[in-house]
């Protein structure tokens, strides 16, 4: 649960994880509190640990009215280097699972993400300033989500490859697999359900991801990085970096290592990134019409293979047939 | 006792020249508002062909217009299955001109008659058979219910497969609805104009294809030409790049087809006949002008010593020449800047100590030849090993195990091709899940079909020609 410095307003007394609330009464009478709560550290998160950022930087996060959050970490451009060491090294073992495997996985993500819905709720409520059913509503949708591309790990393969009735006696066969190493600039405005929109179809078809988070709201993606670190998610698939797009975005576009580019969440910089990331004929997928609408931008139940396919290339394998 | 072959030259009196060709724009021949011409040149033997006209930016731009009015008016309303009918009846004249267009190919652009009339054609007509078919079923091709065309194509095709190349990015354009302005490359043109005559002879309606000729200028023009909404483009992965970053910031889409320096493993269990029938028509197919050759051979060690010989006696056996003799195996090479660039990059070898070797063979006085040439000794750091070198130049690297093979086959920026020779089926699945390029080729090698989709993983670009995937590039 996000924590508020002093004076910051309390929308949510009494919330799920009331263990951390402070007893008010209490203190009042004695001038002593019964209780400290004890507050989070938003770090990193890379190749499955949470560091702080090397550069040892942090900024402030205020809530919608204002109010102060947290620090979260300032990722530098070492960050994200090691962010894209830590997804290439991850690559090859996550794309090696099977399908079925992959979609347990994300499937496992929807459930420790239930169990926690709470706790996002008033992260949601904190950080847009949304009413709590609207918060609700987005991480349920969220949860959703997750397992609505944990049954497509094991389909899209079909749907998307299949066999080519050539003009002559081979066997020939077209099968998509991951791109490699994707970076993904999450939506500014939509830190959970936007945020899960564009990761999770990434990582089911066996990519694996850097994520720059919203920069106003970083602190879900923080929280949603300790979901996949307790859902068997290996180190490194999801690789999470808070700060300023503008600031490392421009490295991690222009990185040899880095093979595709979502650039939702890249806001004006979209067009410099696009650019950069020709020298290396780097994938890029475009802001699409949801990308500055907010949570709600992201309801609809069935996004479609529209993110799967740009993070996704053709293998087509021939064989002679004969005796 | 050894027989010497006669010459048997395919007759070039199908082919009825021009001494000058204008641009076709909106179902006309049209002269370039330029004013300026190229000299499209015979590389076998130097001799001038045909002078054609050079489109400048405000050729581009009625060539644009022509085919936005055409997609609005005309092709985008017609029926799936009318636009069909349209495709089939142009694969049925390059069926019936097909030995004309096959020698005029093998002019043009050097490549031996034996590959213009057995490949390049059959499959430039399969593709717009192929492509017809899809007219009426797009919305049963998987994106989506109603599927609509992008609208204006601007396509850039290379020199070493000239009228394939048109029929790989025209058919499926024409299919799906769009309306095309190509421009095909500087120094093989003449196959694309006169399938601008084919489509005036199939009455296409005008502004659907249009054909500009030039060189890079043209090309530029073409891509930087706000009025498309998309562009695709083979060729090197150097123009790619600069076609790319022109394209950011646009609403434009964009393919590219790129470069490659394919593996080709054989393991010690391969059949090494069959073997070496793939490795030597898998680099020397074309002259090596061929972005998914197999420009490495990656060679289990405990075999190297006896399938090197057997690879040079069979490179030995190549016929080089006459490239409208049929019996030619090696024809000329497209340019002399090309026979340049091969020059510069294969002497990079000498200089860095790998062994070379080429056999015996005489190369014809006037036009641009390069003999076959097997590279011994290749290492991985050597140029020869990293860059693309587009020319009948073989460089032969050795593997102890599989592990070993993967790696350096995918130790490339490219991935395009690559091949895999074992009798082992396991053993090839492995090999193949491991590769990272998007067309693998076992116990085979440089097949082709319009079902099958073709295109690269990394810096050999992205989107796929071909089959059922290839019709994304031009649907929204």
């Amino acid at each position: 649960m996000a924590e508020r410095r002093d004076g910051g307003k309390r929308k949510n007394e009494g919330a799920a994880d009331g263990g951390a609330t402070e007893n008010r009464t209490t203190a009042t009478k004695a001038d002593v509190p019964a209780r400290i709560a004890v507050r989070k550290t938003y770090k990193l998160y890379l190749g499955g640990a949470f560091p702080r950022s090397e550069s040892g930087r942090s900024h402030p996060v205020t809530s919608a009215d204002g109010a102060h959050l947290a620090n979260a970490s300032l990722a530098s451009r070492k960050d994200a280097r090691d962010a894209v060491v830590a997804a290439r090294k991850a690559f090859g073992g996550w794309s090696g699972r099977t399908a079925y495997n992959r979609g347990q996985i994300l499937y496992r993500i929807a459930e420790v993400l239930e169990g926690r819905h709470a706790q996002f709720a008033d992260q949601l409520v904190a950080a847009l300033g949304v009413s709590r059913a609207e918060a609700d509503r987005y991480v349920s949708a969220a949860v959703d989500r997750w397992v609505h591309y944990a049954g497509w790990t094991d389909k899209f393969a079909q749907v998307i490859g299949g066999s080519n009735p050539v003009s002559g006696p081979y066997y020939n066969h077209s099968t998509p697999e991951p791109t490699g190493v994707v970076v993904v600039f999450a939506p500014q405005g939509a830190p959970l359900l936007g945020l899960t929109s564009v990761l999770a179809p990434v990582i089911a078809t066996g990519n694996t991801a850097v994520v720059v988070s919203s920069e106003s709201a970083p602190l879900a993606s923080i929280d949603l990085a300790e979901v996949l670190a307790t859902s068997d998610v290996p180190g490194g698939v999801v690789n999470v970096l808070t700060g300023k797009a503008g600031e490392i975005g421009p490295h991690l576009a222009s990185h040899a290592d880095v093979d595709a580019l979502d650039l939702t969440g890249a806001g004006e910089s979209a067009v410099d990134f696009e650019r950069a990331a020709a020298a290396t004929l780097t994938r890029v997928l475009r802001p699409g019409p949801e990308a500055d609408g907010g949570e709600d931008a992201w309801l609809d139940t069935d996004p479609g293979t529209s993110r799967l396919t740009p993070f996704l290339e053709t293998k087509t394998v021939w064989h002679p047939v004969g005796m | 006792m050894i027989f010497e072959y006669a010459p048997a030259p395919e007759s070039r009196s199908v082919v009825h020249l021009r001494e000058t060709y204008d641009l076709f724009i909106d179902g006309e021949f049209t002269p370039a508002l330029s004013g300026e011409h190229l000299t499209s040149l015979n590389p076998a033997d130097e001799e001038t062909l045909a002078r054609v006209s050079v489109a400048g930016e405000a050729d581009v731009d009625r060539a644009v217009v022509a085919a936005r009015r055409a997609q609005e008016n005309v092709w985008g309303r017609m029926s799936g299955a009318e636009r069909g009918k349209y495709l089939f009846r142009i694969a049925r004249i390059i069926q019936e001109r097909s030995r004309e267009l096959a020698v005029l190919e093998s002019m043009d652009n050097g490549k031996p008659i034996k590959e213009t009339r057995d490949v390049d054609l059959p499959l430039v007509a399969a593709h717009f058979f192929y492509h017809a078919g899809w007219a009426d079923k797009l919305a049963h091709a998987g994106f989506g219910p109603d599927p609509r065309p992008l609208g204006v194509a601007a396509q850039i095709i290379p020199w070493n497969f000239p009228l394939l190349m048109l029929a790989w990015k025209v058919a499926p354009a024409l299919a799906t609805g769009n309306t095309v302005v190509l421009k095909p490359a500087e120094t093989t043109p003449l196959t694309a104009l006169v399938f601008a005559e084919i489509c005036q002879e199939a009455d296409l309606p005008p502004g659907v294809v249009n054909i500009l000729t030039g060189a890079g200028e043209t090309g530029r023009a073409l891509v930087d030409h706000p009025g498309t909404d998309k562009v695709a483009f083979t060729g090197s992965t150097e123009v790619g790049r600069g076609i790319a970053r022109a394209v950011a910031g646009t609403d434009k889409r964009l393919t590219l087809e790129l470069g490659g320096k394919g593996a080709n493993i054989v393991y010690d269990d391969a059949a090494l006949d069959q073997a070496v029938e793939g490795v030597v028509s898998g680099i020397f197919f074309n002259q090596g002008h061929v972005c998914c050759a197999g420009s490495r051979l990656l060679l289990q060690e405990s075999i190297a010593e006896e399938f090197l010989p057997r690879l040079k006696e069979r490179v030995a056996k190549l016929r080089l020449g006459d490239p409208l003799d049929k019996n030619t195996d090696i024809g000329a090479i497209n340019s002399a800047a090309q026979l340049e660039r091969i020059r510069e990059l294969t002497d990079t070898a000498d200089e860095e100590g790998v062994e070379r070797w080429s056999p015996e063979c005489a190369l014809p006085e006037s036009g641009y030849w390069f003999a076959p040439t097997v590279l011994t000794g290749v290492g991985q750091a050597h140029r020869v090993a990293r860059e693309e070198i587009f020319g009948p130049v073989l460089s032969v690297l050795t593997f102890r195990t599989p592990e070993e093979a993967v790696t350096k086959a995918n130790n490339t920026p490219y991935g395009l091709s690559a091949g895999v020779w074992t009798e082992k089926g396991s053993r090839m699945l492995w090999t193949a899940e491991r590769l990272r390029a998007g067309v693998i080729w076992s116990n085979t090698f440089n097949k082709f079909d319009p079902t099958s989709p073709f295109g690269g993983y990394k810096e050999s670009g992205y989107g796929r020609e071909g089959g059922r995937h290839g019709l994304e590039a031009y649907l929204g």
